[in-house]
């Protein structure tokens, strides 16, 4: 247990020391939303409508742009070798990077994105209910992005394939997600109904993303 | 660990390994003994280090088998032993205290505090500076102390006196040659001579057939 907790304080500090690039996914997040009214335009009931989806998709590349260097920082200077010998199974240990990695980066893009909806017009019931939704389903998508990042972790530019590779992965969490805030505003389905499905995706990746990132991790050395 | 018999023998039987579609080792039998330090010399690409991964639990054979006599039933291999290799595994952006005071809580057992560990190998005034700023052989002792603030039976060493000096060299071999003296195993790869009180030779050529200690 004190290892694991170590471990989860240690990611945390590298995360927000200096090149550790925790507030960098959020920076990058309020950059793509800012940029989107550029595009589509000076249109506020457009811009409420689509406000949910915007950031939702913020939010994914965000996340999916921070999750490459997971294990790759670790494999580059021996510590996974280390990590591998040690008593602790590597399923717990990739757990715990997920959850230091989502209380660095994925925690602060929830807590902006009340902020960054007032700049989409939409509503107060909305806002609530998109930050609902991107607290339960961020981590979901930690999860299973920790599963691209286990599978590239042996090449030096696996950034892109990882994005390529996790994408379709995410899309039911989108869908859910997405679907649970704009079901408040327009009330033709009950929020609990998607909402449940997404915080389920979210259980079910949490288990499957460390069993299937251990699995490509101890082949990673072969 | 400590309520566990201590381990008095690892061996090596016929392992055969195959790197890249090539075959490294072929049929390599060993033995090493508790308090005498098996040396594993050999030209560059015999697979020196290859043979330590694979103690390490880090590679897998094609054929053959690694065994204990005595430790911990409870844990494999791998978890008895302390791998030394060519990387350092340093968080430049933690400080030297942190640096080890992490390995020592996530390998569980505590054995000696961090000051202590970094005072055998001259570091312990660095504890708060950040690892960026350490040389290349500051950075090869704190990987050592790592060694020091855990006990496991089995140290791998791969080229441990790369980038030592002479003095943090002869520092170097006399912890290693306390492990020993306290009944601990030692499997080390090099290619310069390493004077041990009581060693094995275990010689890897290009093509590796039978060699035992």
């Amino acid at each position: 247990m004190s290892a694991l907790l170590a471990l989860f304080a240690r990611e945390w500090r590298l995360a927000v020391r200096v090149g550790g690039g925790a507030l960098m996914g959020a920076l990058f997040f309020l950059i793509v939303v800012t940029v989107v009214p550029f595009g589509v335009g000076p249109d506020l009931n457009l811009l409420a409508r689509i406000g949910p989806a915007i950031l939702w998709i913020g939010a994914l590349l965000a996340t999916l742009l921070s999750l490459d260097r997971l294990f790759q920082v670790d494999r580059d200077d021996g510590g996974l070798d280390l990590i591998l010998m040690g008593e602790t199974p590597l399923e717990l240990v990739i757990l715990v990077k997920c959850l230091a990695h989502w209380a660095a980066t994925g925690l602060p893009l929830v807590v902006a994105s009340p902020l960054l909806a007032i700049f989409m017009n939409m509503e107060p019931i909305a806002i609530g209910a998109t930050t609902l939704t991107l607290l339960v389903g961020t981590p979901a998508l930690t999860f299973t992005g920790a599963i691209g990042a286990a599978l590239t972790v042996t090449l030096k530019r696996g950034g892109l394939l990882l994005a390529i590779l996790v994408l379709p992965l995410t899309v039911p969490v989108m869908i859910f997600g997405v679907s649970s805030a704009t079901a408040v505003l327009y009330g033709n389905m009950p929020f609990s109904t998607p909402f449940s499905i997404l915080a389920a995706l979210g259980l079910f990746a949490m288990v499957l993303g460390p069993v299937a990132g251990a699995a490509a991790l101890r082949h990673s050395g072969e | 660990m400590s309520m566990a018999p201590p381990v008095t023998r690892l061996i090596g039987e016929e392992l055969t390994l195959d790197r890249g579609g090539r075959r490294v080792l072929a049929d390599l039998s060993f033995t090493a003994e508790a308090g005498v330090a098996l040396v594993v010399t050999g030209p560059n690409g015999a697979g020196k280090s290859t043979l330590l991964r694979l103690i390490a639990g880090l590679l897998r054979p094609v054929a053959g088998r690694l065994a204990v006599d005595g430790g911990d039933p409870e844990l494999a291999l791998p978890q008895h032993c302390h791998y030394f290799g060519h990387q350092d595994a340093l968080k430049p952006q933690l400080t030297v205290g942190e640096n080890l005071a992490f390995w020592r809580a996530f390998f569980g057992v505590a054995d000696a505090e961090v000051y202590a560990a970094l005072d055998r190998v001259g570091l312990a005034r660095l504890i708060d500076l950040p690892a960026a700023y350490l040389s290349a052989g500051q950075r090869r002792r704190l990987a050592f102390a790592r060694l020091l603030v855990t006990k496991r039976p089995i140290w791998l060493l791969d080229e441990p006196t790369s980038a030592l000096d002479a003095a943090s060299e002869a520092r170097l071999l006399e912890i290693v040659g306390e492990h020993l003296d306290g009944g601990g195993l030692v499997v080390a790869a090099t290619h310069l001579a390493l004077p041990f009180a009581r060693m094995d030779g275990l010689r890897l050529g290009p093509a590796t057939v039978g060699a035992a200690a």
